[in-house]
């Protein structure tokens, strides 16, 4: 088997290496689901393909192998391997079959819709309460009063109750949390709660209370103004 | 109804003797009658039909299919003369005769695609009125005027499409010759009126604004002026470009796979690099001009937004980033084995680059298909803390997305540039001075999108929005709008060291060629249910409801099988078409 066959192959398990088992445990990190590492493997062998075929003598070196194997033309002891893909293939394929037809007590992959579009009567909203130093120290008042047990002291999702919940309290210090919305949209989901998220968003799984029964609307405008402020994240505008 | 009708003249008859002719008329007037009474009772007063069906296709199936249809098929007819005007100039204003030869090549093919894209915009009609008649009442109200504009609009590209084919051969010189580049630009004038007009009714449908009373023209003035139209007719002219330059390649593919001779290679292989380069051309501010109009759909409605880009649609811009990035490998794909095959000797010299340069990409393309949520299992996200991972849910956003999208750009720009320099030697004095200029931009310019990328994490949405992308944008522009007048001033006065040599690619080539235009197909038939989904279950945004059966967004699987089927019917219809076009040619041609 010609080399250029095994660098690819040493690249490609350098790559799964890398994804499996360095970056989990890169600090702050965690594990990625193997939807993530599939596709990045994907585009890993898709570079090896096009780049091995840019030229005549790097295809060949690259494909000869291959093509050798399979058609079984000079190679010698490698005959038995041959057969033996010949054997594991069809083994393969069957298993796989049977894996993703199988009945299971696992539960389906999440794919859940985080953020679901808001109901028209929301959109249009802005915060009336003026913005003070006054009204958000109110709102983060506010917020240590309702929020905090879950959302954290620290804006950062993980108050002393987080632990509970799946999915987790959002972390609002996050930028690609709160800093992606409009407040008119946090206003919806804090009066609404995880009972008035839409069909879009199903399955329900948010333990998010719906305040609306609880708070006036004018301290939940409050407590969004504390939580931008607290989190060091401002709302999305158009001005 | 013969047997009715003797019926009828026997029971007149019967009638004659005992009241004449007349009385026998309106007794026979109120007995056919009857039935109709007896309907009538039940449902009267009649009230106005809303939507019609038909059984096992469903009306809604029917219409993506034709509406897709007819909309790539008029991106065909749109983009088609663009590409085979910018032929003739080139042609006219270097001697080069096969530029106007390919020009012709392509302007035939437009009068049977002209005629079908008008069969299908007129089927399209008939089933909107058939199927959807409040809509339609409704969108006449306001349009009224511009339907007469339209009309006339056609009417004048028609008269100039003929004159301008069928005047080919007898405007060849001189004057004449000017006069038809001029026949050329009215007609993609005219062209892109046609497209901009239907484009102000479907994006009225999607961001409606207040009609105040006033005149119907006013009215329709108002209307057209809707927030997302200008976005679209730039996106929607961009992109007509892309697919003509890649349905140019795409046929040059197929005629190089089964090329019966040298000539024959060597034109198709040219062909195919007139096309991906044209194809490319458009592609690389496309990028541009989605993110404009995403910018104003967010802006016009935040629910419209947050649909597209972070709810039950948002996977589809997952699908929209595999297949755009499909795209550049693509196009990439084909500079560099131009390089390899049509430039001897080069390959050696540029393998390391464009290894470097796909490896960009392909990292590129990584950060571009991350997910922000991603699909995970219940142990898997629970390990993670969420469906968000929390090193790799920062690709997730359009910081990060638009950051790569501009790196992709600018490597493809680079890929350009290396094939138009690969094979020539610059001789000026200033050469060595141009060429770490350029270098020096364009790893500036590459820094310096990845900086404000990063930066655009820990700054409001709105200075991301509108300073950091912009001047992402800007940046990219910029290095294109320098090098390429600095390289052509460079290989002016540039030795030819090794002479380029056509139709001697692979045959990968062509099929690189071909898997192009198919992306970009697709890429219109996903954009198209985009566009049409975001409404949810609206015809008219906020304005006038869907209360249809159909009522509801179909799945993303679904919709991928129907994307599918667009794509393979088009493909057939333009196979048929370039079939039809072609075929006395083929007939006139030796066999070699």
């Amino acid at each position: 088997m010609g080399g250029s066959l095994l660098k690819p192959v040493i690249l490609i398990g350098i790559v799964y290496t890398i994804l499996k088992f360095v970056v989990p445990n890169i600090p702050g990190s965690a594990p990625l689901p193997a939807s993530l590492i599939f596709l990045y493997l994907m585009l890993t062998t898709s570079g090896i393909v096009i780049f091995a075929t840019l030229s005549g003598e790097s295809k060949d070196a690259f494909w000869g192998p291959i093509q050798r194997f399979l058609t079984g033309e000079n190679i010698g002891s490698l005959q038995v391997l041959r057969y033996g893909v010949l054997l594991l293939f069809p083994l393969i394929v069957g298993w796989q079959t049977y894996n993703s037809t199988a009945t299971s007590d696992a539960p389906p992959a999440e794919n859940r819709t985080i953020h679901p579009a808001p109901p028209g009567e929301y959109t249009g909203l802005s915060n009336p309460v003026a913005k003070t130093p006054d009204t958000i120290q109110q709102g983060k008042g506010f917020y240590a009063a309702f929020c905090s047990p879950c959302h954290g002291g620290n804006f950062d999702g993980k108050g002393p109750a987080a632990r509970g919940f799946n999915p987790p309290p959002a972390n609002f210090s996050d930028p690609t949390t709160i800093a992606m919305l409009q407040e008119s949209y946090l206003f919806w989901r804090i009066k609404k709660g995880g009972v008035g998220l839409p069909i879009e968003g199903m399955p329900w799984k948010s333990a998010m209370p719906r305040w609306e029964v609880e708070l006036p609307d004018e301290w939940i405008w409050k407590i969004i103004m504390g939580e931008y402020d607290g989190a060091h994240q401002s709302p999305r505008t158009w001005e | 109804m013969q047997q009715q009708g003797g019926w009828i003249q026997r029971f007149l008859q019967a009638v004659k003797g005992q009241g004449g002719m007349l009385s026998g008329l309106l007794w026979a007037v109120g007995l056919l009658s009857l039935p109709a009474l007896a309907f009538g009772a039940d449902v009267a007063p009649a009230a106005a039909t809303e939507y019609r069906d038909i059984p096992y296709i469903g009306s809604r199936n029917l219409v993506w299919v034709v509406a897709q249809l007819h909309l790539l098929l008029a991106g065909f007819v749109l983009g088609v003369p663009i590409f085979a005007w910018l032929c003739e100039v080139v042609a006219w204003k270097t001697g080069e005769k096969r530029y106007d030869k390919l020009a012709k090549e392509f302007t035939k093919l437009l009068t049977s695609a002209y005629a079908t894209t008008a069969l299908f915009g007129g089927i399209l009609l008939f089933l909107l009125i058939s199927f959807y008649p409040k809509l339609m009442n409704y969108l006449t109200d306001i349009f009224f005027p511009s339907f007469i504009v339209y009309c006339l609009l056609f009417l004048v590209e028609t008269a100039t499409l003929y004159l301008y084919w069928y005047g080919w051969d007898a405007m060849q010189d001189g004057g004449k010759k000017k006069f038809h580049i001029f026949l050329g630009f009215m007609l993609n004038f005219f062209a892109f009126f046609i497209m901009i007009v239907p484009n102000s009714w479907a994006t009225f449908q999607a961001s409606p604004v207040v009609l105040a009373e006033g005149s119907d023209l006013a009215r329709a003035w108002a209307a057209t002026w809707n927030p997302t139209w200008w976005p679209v007719n730039i996106h929607r002219l961009i992109a007509n470009v892309v697919l003509g330059g890649y349905i140019c390649g795409a046929y040059a593919g197929i005629r190089y796979l089964s090329a019966r001779n040298a000539e024959e290679r060597d034109h198709y292989d040219w062909m195919g690099y007139v096309g991906n380069f044209i194809g490319v051309f458009g592609l690389l501010p496309l990028p541009f001009a989605g993110y404009w109009l995403m910018r104003e759909i967010y802006q016009y409605n935040q629910q419209m937004g947050i649909t597209l880009m972070g709810g039950f649609l948002s996977w589809l811009f997952i699908l929209q980033a595999m297949l755009i990035g499909v795209l550049f490998l693509g196009s990439n794909y084909d500079f560099w084995l131009g390089i390899t095959y049509r430039i001897p000797g080069s390959e050696l010299k540029y393998r390391k680059p464009m290894l470097s340069m796909l490896i960009i990409l392909l990292l590129c393309l990584g950060v571009w298909m991350t997910p922000h949520s991603l699909v995970a299992s219940l142990e898997e996200a629970r390990k993670m803390g969420g469906t968000h991972h929390p090193l790799l849910g920062v690709f997730g956003v359009m910081s990060a997305k638009m950051t790569v999208s501009n790196l992709m750009i600018l490597v493809t720009f680079m890929s350009f540039i290396m094939y138009w320099r690969a094979g020539k030697e610059e001789t000026a004095g200033w050469a060595k001075a141009a060429k770490a200029v350029m270098s020096s931009l364009l790893v500036l310019a590459g820094i310096a999108v990845v900086v404000l990328g990063v930066w655009g994490y820990f700054v409001p949405a709105i200075v991301r929005i509108n300073y950091f992308s912009t001047s992402q944008v800007l940046i990219v522009l910029f290095v294109m709008l320098t090098i390429t007048p600095l390289t052509a001033l460079l290989l002016k006065s540039a030795k030819t060291t090794t002479e380029m040599v056509w139709g001697k690619m692979p045959p990968r080539a062509g099929y690189a060629l071909v898997l192009n235009a198919i992306m970009v197909i697709l890429l219109m038939t996903l954009m198209g249910y985009a566009r049409s989904s975001s409404r949810v279950h609206w015809h008219v945004y906020g304005v006038l409801r869907d209360s249809s059966q159909y009522a509801f967004s179909p799945a993303l699987g679904y919709a991928a099988a129907i994307m599918a089927l667009n794509t393979f019917v088009f493909c057939m219809i333009v196979a048929f078409i370039f079939w039809v076009a072609t075929m006395s040619d083929k007939a006139k041609a030796p066999h070699s």
